[in-house]
């Protein structure tokens, strides 16, 4: 048998490897902790806001490889986008995890995850920072903590 | 090494040839022979047990009542009435210290337990002793994850009530010395609770001459089903404990105003008991008793040595607890740094079943410095080639992961 996986490709194992944006930002304007109480998973979302759009983005925690190639994945991608946009990719990537939203309709990077939605114990790791997001976003923007969630 | 049982013995492992199961641990599989005896209770003799003036009533209460015989033999208690049958081992710890514990337990007095104890037999204790106001103190471990019994030793008191400690650990697999312990607790006049999940699938219990005043075990870790377990005690402190439940079955007189109690085990058992569940906990007793419990703990020891030798020479595994002779067939270890819940999922892409977490004893876990383990556990329908199989994966998953 070969040493391949359906889930772990090398992408996944890259970030999880080398995550990017991992560190602590002390300038952020807005600091998120997200929680799998399950399975230990633990992350801390920083993100520095500039009016709309997040100017930066980066995370610290400790979990498994799907949760930490998402989160480094995420933080790359949300870079310069506004709360807008973000949303959006928040609602396709949970959807994706949930396969409700079709492979073409992401960026490609986040095609990796495919996997996971056929993986229903491994949903919550993927989808732990983009909660975290969710909720970070709906708190910058003056919304209830946890909204929705 | 081939198997202790046939593999044709379990429905669900023939018809998923390849499938590794290394998690009896968790949940055992159930040989036909216990499902057969369910299903055959309910085609045959059917019926409320105890108080049906007809003949398939009485059918009822009697395989009922022959149930408990089994299951009292199989953990050698010679008092069948001294056998609660419960929900499993959670009901059973949860009945022991909240009916025990609310009418023996007050304010000063100490409640100790170990710090590998699984949350069934954790946290029922540390609330209980919230409620009571009485002290809750933990026993560290041996570097095996065995009690220290010298630190127990020096630890309990004239004010040490109840010392709650596992036979076998879930994570480790360790075997903690009853003996030892329960003279300690004797020395002081402390009852002792053993939660035997891990213990009563894997040896004799020898209920008798254990010398602990209550066991608790669950039938679905023992080739039973879910929902069924015991709680066993010493005739004298069962007879002292209030009622846990109160209402049908449990009652001999109800007045308007007071109530009096049935007798054991019925005053223990409130509401129509789960016959199908002693049912086939009786069968399962029946199984392992025709295999032999000396061949089965026999086997099992030597699949964890041997899976010990294969997954502790690999580099950059750590297996947790006692060496590899004297560990029931548990095997907990953490790969590297990849997290214990990636571990298991390669390993189920190749029909590998292991668990990975936390195991319910985050006690354990920060004793041990670490988050999580994986976890292998073995029993008779398992072989030298499960063996094989997670150490190549082990192997595969360290290269995918690119450790050392």
């Amino acid at each position: 048998m070969t040493d391949t996986s359906a889930l772990y490709q090398e992408v996944i194992l890259d970030h999880n490897r080398r995550p990017r944006n991992f560190s602590v930002m002390a300038d952020a304007t807005v600091e998120e902790r997200g929680v799998n109480p399950l399975c230990g998973d633990e992350l801390t979302l920083y993100l520095r806001m500039d009016g709309d759009r997040i100017a930066d983005a980066s995370f610290q925690g400790s979990g498994c490889a799907i949760s930490r190639a998402s989160a480094s994945m995420m933080t790359s991608l949300v870079k310069g986008k506004t709360r807008a946009e973000a949303d959006v990719l928040v609602e396709q990537f949970r959807g994706l995890a949930t396969g409700r939203t079709a492979m073409d309709d992401l960026p490609p990077a986040l095609r990796a995850f495919a996997g996971v939605a056929r993986l229903p114990q491994r949903v919550k790791c993927a989808v732990l920072a983009w909660h975290t997001l969710h909720s970070a976003l709906a708190e910058g923007a003056g919304g209830a903590e946890g909204a929705e969630r | 090494m081939s198997a202790l049982v046939p593999r044709s013995d379990f429905s669900l492992l023939s018809t998923n040839p390849n499938l590794v199961y290394l998690d009896s641990a968790a949940t055992a599989q159930k040989p036909r022979a216990v499902l057969d005896a369910m299903n055959d209770f309910y085609e045959t003799d059917y019926a409320n047990p105890h108080r049906g003036a007809y003949a398939l009533s009485a059918r009822a209460t009697e395989r009922y009542a022959s149930a408990r015989g089994a299951v009292a033999r199989f953990f050698g208690v010679g008092d069948e009435a001294c056998v609660i049958f419960t929900r499993g081992t959670t009901d059973s710890l949860n009945m022991v210290a909240s009916a025990w514990g609310r009418a023996n337990l007050g304010a000063g007095d100490e409640v100790i337990v170990t710090g590998a104890e699984h949350h069934a037999n954790f946290v029922p204790w540390q609330q209980i002793a919230i409620e009571r106001g009485a002290q809750f103190t933990i026993c560290p471990l041996a570097a095996d994850g065995r009690a220290d019994v010298e630190a127990l030793a020096t630890l309990v008191s004239g004010r040490t009530k109840v010392i709650a400690f596992n036979h076998v650990s879930n994570v480790l697999g360790a075997i903690n010395p009853v003996s030892e312990i329960v003279a300690i607790a004797r020395a002081v006049g402390a009852l002792t609770v053993c939660d035997g999940a891990q213990a009563a699938p894997h040896m004799f219990v020898a209920f008798d001459a254990l010398g602990v005043d209550f066991y608790a075990a669950s039938a679905h870790k023992m080739l039973g089903p879910m929902g069924t377990g015991v709680l066993i005690g010493r005739r004298e402190v069962l007879d002292a404990m209030p009622p846990y439940q109160t209402g049908g079955d449990m009652i001999a007189f109800v007045g308007d105003e007071r109530t009096t109690w049935n007798v054991l085990p019925h005053r223990l058992e409130a509401g129509t008991p789960n016959v199908a569940g002693a049912v086939g906990l009786a069968a399962a007793c029946d199984y392992l008793t025709a295999i032999g419990m000396d061949a089965v703990a026999a086997h099992e020891r030597a699949l964890v040595r041997l899976a010990y030798e294969r997954v502790s020479a690999l580099d950059d595994v750590r297996v947790h607890g006692p060496s590899g002779s004297e560990r029931s067939g548990v095997l907990s270890f953490t790969v590297g740094d990849i997290h214990p819940h990636d571990l298991a999922t390669l390993l189920d892409e190749r029909g590998i079943c292991i668990r990975a977490g936390h195991h319910c004893a985050q006690p354990l876990m920060r004793r041990l410095g670490v988050a999580a383990t994986a976890r292998a556990s073995f029993y008779i329908y398992n072989d030298e080639n499960d063996v094989d199989q997670l150490a190549e994966a082990l192997e595969s998953a360290k290269r995918v992961f690119a450790v050392a």
